[in-house]
């Protein structure tokens, strides 16, 4: 921590160093607003009633708690012809995050794992390859993609887009692990053959136990990715198959009966509640994560 | 054969990923590559045919507004997203006893989806009933905030988003940056008695550039790619005011089904992305086999 | 019997670069080979390459009279101790130790019974359920040591394994290690870039520079008998003096002229070596520079010198002077009279002296 408490009491007197602390305190309480301000308006407004909210009034709390708004976007909300809320499409985004998360992060640490421990010719040169993988717009492989679902008898299903969000989250876990075991001394590596241990057991015995914190980043990571998606989900899937944020999108958009926001509201806060819950929870390795992917070594 | 297997195993368990990425990324950038320099439509043709869909690109008029619209969002949302970041970091790093909960204030919305972002703003900023009528509900009947259906200053609704949106992450990364700074170089200055903003100014922004080039990077990259935000908070709207490159490609590709208009505009991106990422990379991997 | 270890006309290169070149050991069972050198200067690699962690470019490489070029680590005979110790951070103490040992399929009551020898051995019985976290350095060491042991292996390859040992605990490892080596009468291979472990370790010393061997032999012929300057200067401690003089045959003997900075040059008069070419550079170990008034000995030959700098060190006391444009430290005993900045009649041992060609480097007689 950035100790600034000795020039502080070195310029100006005590009163204004207690005036300049509040200062802060009122400038980080007013921003802090600012961030929670949409949230609050989500969740408020998801418990009014339609008529409450026609007064306009954002940011009052609701007269009369309902629920109504968030029984309709669990299970009735028209996301275009159909009318059932979000909660097959909040399934469909499960059965998609899940695997795809585990498998990727499975293949990636396996990369990470060669490329910072078994180095031969060449690793360098397919590290540098996945890395640039992670920057490219995905607008660029949007339409080759299509096509080859379509090939590979994958268009719009569920397994499709678990395959597109594996081969497209390898760049990020390798990058995890691999900058994670690059820290690790080879000198384990070469006591373990040493001790008589191949590829695989060294991996499995030495390696994968030591990773967890690195498996969780990479799992925390990988989920947020894959269940805030929307570009590979509005492009790849068709009516059953869509995932959370394309029905949100839909029931928002839906241009069908009265514009009912507190249901926008409710179904906006069930997409973004497994995200934020993570968050809450281990909060520390998201942003171990965010950081990591953005500061490479 | 064990021993060979034993030999080659790591080269083995990277090969996979290695064909999937020389198909999957480099393959499919080529195919759409290939794809802008042709007159493909509705379906893919093969017969290359120079520039003309880049022709063509330049120009459409809806193009020319996304592509203008990338560098006001790109600019705005960089800039007062890094500036507003290094400030919330700087106030943060005051030995605040409550730095933990502020920290997870202002970072939260990273966690949430675009989509939900956009949905979330797009009903504060409604003008019928959100924070002008609020507003005027207070009492004052002149205020006007319309920005999300005037054309001319849509763009800004998205800035205002994507900068509340990531703007924590950049705290986050500063804040980091702040801490990794040599506390016994500040301890020397707080010493010789240069007062705190030189300290700051003079010695700890400087030993950051690293972390500002990061910063850059990822905001840009997160610039070109937004297209969630766009779609939820204004569909490209009204008209297509807010078009950006991205929601533009998307149109393209799957709305008016002209192949070779999403092809050039992607391949675009690309480029953009190239001319920002590209030198970075190298330096950073030039500096890591060092 | 063949020999433990045989390396012959070793080469290892990283693409263009050199690290080794044309290396050629030998040792015999019971052998205690330290591999010493400046940092960088391919001693580990070799370890390496003797452990079948780094491939060799060219060469032949055998461990119990079996070629072993080509063959994976695991299957050399050979257990290794790391600097880093390289102990497996999510496995007990005992854990580690019997790894090799459960990854090769041996059944589990030859593991316990050998795993209690070796942890009786080292004294580590109480470790045996914590994790390395958990040990002290000396502690880590020894459980490196005991997952050597327990494998019995033909040969021991140490990496430099007292380098991040505090300089007590150093001296008490590197003892014992010196027993353990008598006790077992194993092969062993030890990498460091400390003199001293070499020459109190070893029974054969390696001195190694640029990748290049520099000296083969025992730890009392690298240090009377150094091949060359390096060498020379490498191996000791304080460095022996290597001070530029001429020579002149006089008919009894040879007159080896040392120029002084005030007064004229001092004179020593050498009776066993004869042939040396008109410039040389002059040999000392420190020792062998004494205060006449307090050594005798047979080949000394006695010269007044201006002492610089007297620094007591407890049993010795060294003086600095400056000979031949050197700086020249001499140990003399601690109750010498010498003084800074006053002369000191001090006698030279010249029957344990070297002489250096100035342009090859080589060693002379």
């Amino acid at each position: 921590m950035t100790d600034m408490s000795y020039t502080a009491s070195q310029s100006g007197s005590r009163a204004g160093k207690i005036a300049l602390r509040w200062t802060l305190y009122l400038m980080l309480g007013l921003f802090a607003l600012f961030y929670l301000m949409p949230l609050f308006v989500m969740v408020t407004t998801s418990f009014k009633s339609l008529d409450e909210i026609r007064t306009g009034d954002l940011i009052s709390l609701p007269r009369e708690v309902t629920f109504e708004a968030w029984r309709t976007a669990w299970s009735q909300a028209c996301t275009g012809i159909q009318c059932e809320g979000v909660r097959p499409y909040f399934w469909n985004s499960v059965l998609i995050a899940i695997p795809a998360v585990l498998i990727s992060t499975l293949i990636g640490a396996l990369n990470g794992y060669v490329v910072a421990q078994w180095r031969f010719k060449g690793a360098n040169l397919f590290f540098a390859l996945m890395l640039f993988g992670c920057f490219i717009p995905f607008q660029v492989v949007l339409l080759p993609m299509a096509r080859t679902l379509g090939l590979m008898g994958m268009a719009g299903t569920i397994p499709g887009l678990i395959f597109v969000h594996v081969i497209y989250g390898l760049g990020f876990t390798t990058l995890f692990f691999r900058n994670y075991y690059v820290s690790i001394p080879s000198e384990l590596t070469k006591a373990a053959k040493v001790d008589g241990a191949g590829f695989f057991r060294i991996f499995w015995s030495i390696f994968l136990p030591l990773s967890l914190p690195i498996i969780v980043v990479t799992v925390i990571w990988q989920f947020t990715q894959i269940w805030n998606d929307f570009l590979f989900g509005v492009s790849f899937s068709q009516a059953g198959t869509q995932p959370v944020t394309v029905a949100l999108n839909n029931i928002v958009n839906s241009t069908t009966g009265v514009k009912a926001y507190n249901v926008d509201m409710a179904a906006a806060i069930i997409a973004a509640l497994p995200t934020l819950f993570v968050y809450v929870v281990a909060g520390k390795y998201f942003v171990r994560g965010l950081t990591a992917g953005s500061v490479k070594g | 054969m064990t021993k060979w297997l034993e030999e080659h195993m790591p080269k083995l368990v990277l090969a996979p990923s290695f064909i999937v990425v020389l198909i999957f990324v480099y393959g499919f950038i080529a195919w759409t590559a290939w794809v802008s320099l042709t007159r493909s439509r509705l379906l893919p043709r093969y017969e290359i045919d120079g520039f003309i869909q880049y022709d063509r690109l330049f120009a459409s008029p809806r193009w020319d507004t996304a592509f203008t619209n990338l560098f006001v969002f790109g600019f705005l949302f960089i800039v007062i997203a890094m500036i507003l970041g290094l400030i919330l970091a700087i106030l943060l790093d005051q030995n605040i006893r409550t730095e933990g909960a502020i920290r997870t204030i202002y970072l939260y919305p990273m966690a949430l989806s675009m989509i939900v972002t956009g949905t979330a703003w797009k009903w504060i900023l409604n003008p019928g009933l959100g924070l002008e009528a609020t507003v005027r509900g207070w009492g004052f009947e002149n205020f006007t905030f319309n920005w999300l259906v005037d054309p001319n200053m849509a763009i800004y609704t998205v800035v205002i988003a994507a900068i509340w949106q990531s703007s924590g992450f950049v705290m986050a990364l500063f804040l980091a940056g702040l801490r990794s700074v040599d506390q016994e170089i500040i301890k020397a200055a707080q010493v010789d008695g240069i007062p705190t903003w030189r300290v700051y100014t003079a010695i700890i922004i400087p030993a950051m550039a690293p972390i500002f080039l990061s910063a850059f990077i990822v905001l840009s990259h997160l610039a070109i790619k937004s297209f969630d935000l766009v779609i939820a908070l204004t569909g490209g709207g009204p008209g297509y005011a807010t078009d950006l490159p991205a929601t533009y490609m998307y149109t393209m590709a799957f709305s008016r089904g002209d192949i070779g208009q999403a092809a050039s505009s992607a391949m675009i991106m690309m480029m953009v992305v190239f001319t920002i990422v590209v030198p970075y990379l190298y330096s950073e991997l030039r500096t890591k086999d060092d | 019997m063949a020999p433990i270890l045989e390396i012959n006309n070793l080469f290892k290169s990283y693409g263009s670069t050199q690290i080794l070149k044309d290396i050629n050991v030998a040792i015999e069972q019971g052998d205690f080979l330290v591999l010493v050198g400046p940092s960088g200067c391919g001693k580990s690699t070799l370890l390496n390459c003797i452990a079948g962690l780094e491939p060799i470019t060219d060469g032949r490489l055998s461990i119990g009279g079996q070629d072993m070029t080509h063959v994976n680590p695991k299957d050399r005979d050979i257990a290794m101790v790391f600097q880093s110790y390289a102990l497996y951070p999510t496995m007990t103490v005992a854990k580690n130790i019997t790894f090799g040992m459960k990854v090769r399929g041996v059944d589990q009551s030859t593991q316990d019974e050998k795993l209690k020898h070796v942890a009786t051995q080292l004294q580590i019985e109480p470790l045996l359920n914590r994790k390395p976290g958990q040990l002290s350095g000396g502690q880590r060491q020894r459980v490196a040591m005991g997952r050597a042991l327990v494998r019995d292996p033909k040969l021991f390859l140490f990496d430099e394994p007292l380098s991040n040992l505090d300089a007590k605990l150093r001296v008490e490892m590197r003892t014992e290690i010196k027993a353990l080596h008598k006790r077992l009468g194993a092969s062993m291979v030890y990498v460091t870039h400390d003199q001293i472990e070499a020459m109190t370790l070893a029974t054969k010393i390696v001195v190694m520079k640029g990748g290049v061997i520099q000296q083969i032999g025992t730890p009392s012929e690298i240090y009377n008998h150094p091949a060359n300057l390096f060498v020379a200067d490498f191996m000791g401690s304080p460095a022996m003096n290597l001070i530029p003089a001429k020579t002149k045959n006089n008919g009894q003997g040879v007159e080896i002229e040392i120029a002084r900075e005030t007064g004229g040059p001092i004179t020593l008069i050498d009776t066993k070596n004869k042939d040396l070419p008109e410039n040389v550079i002059l040999g000392v170990r420190p020792e062998d520079i004494a205060d006449a008034n307090l050594r005798r000995s047979e080949d000394r030959q006695e010269a007044d010198c201006m002492i610089d700098i007297v620094e007591p060190a407890g049993a010795d006391t060294f003086a600095v002077m400056q000979l031949g444009g050197k700086q020249v430290t001499a140990r003399l005993h601690a109750e010498t009279a010498a003084v800074a900045g006053q002369n000191l009649n001090l006698a030279f041992d010249l029957g344990k002296v070297s002489y250096f060609g100035p342009e090859t480097g080589e060693r002379l007689n």
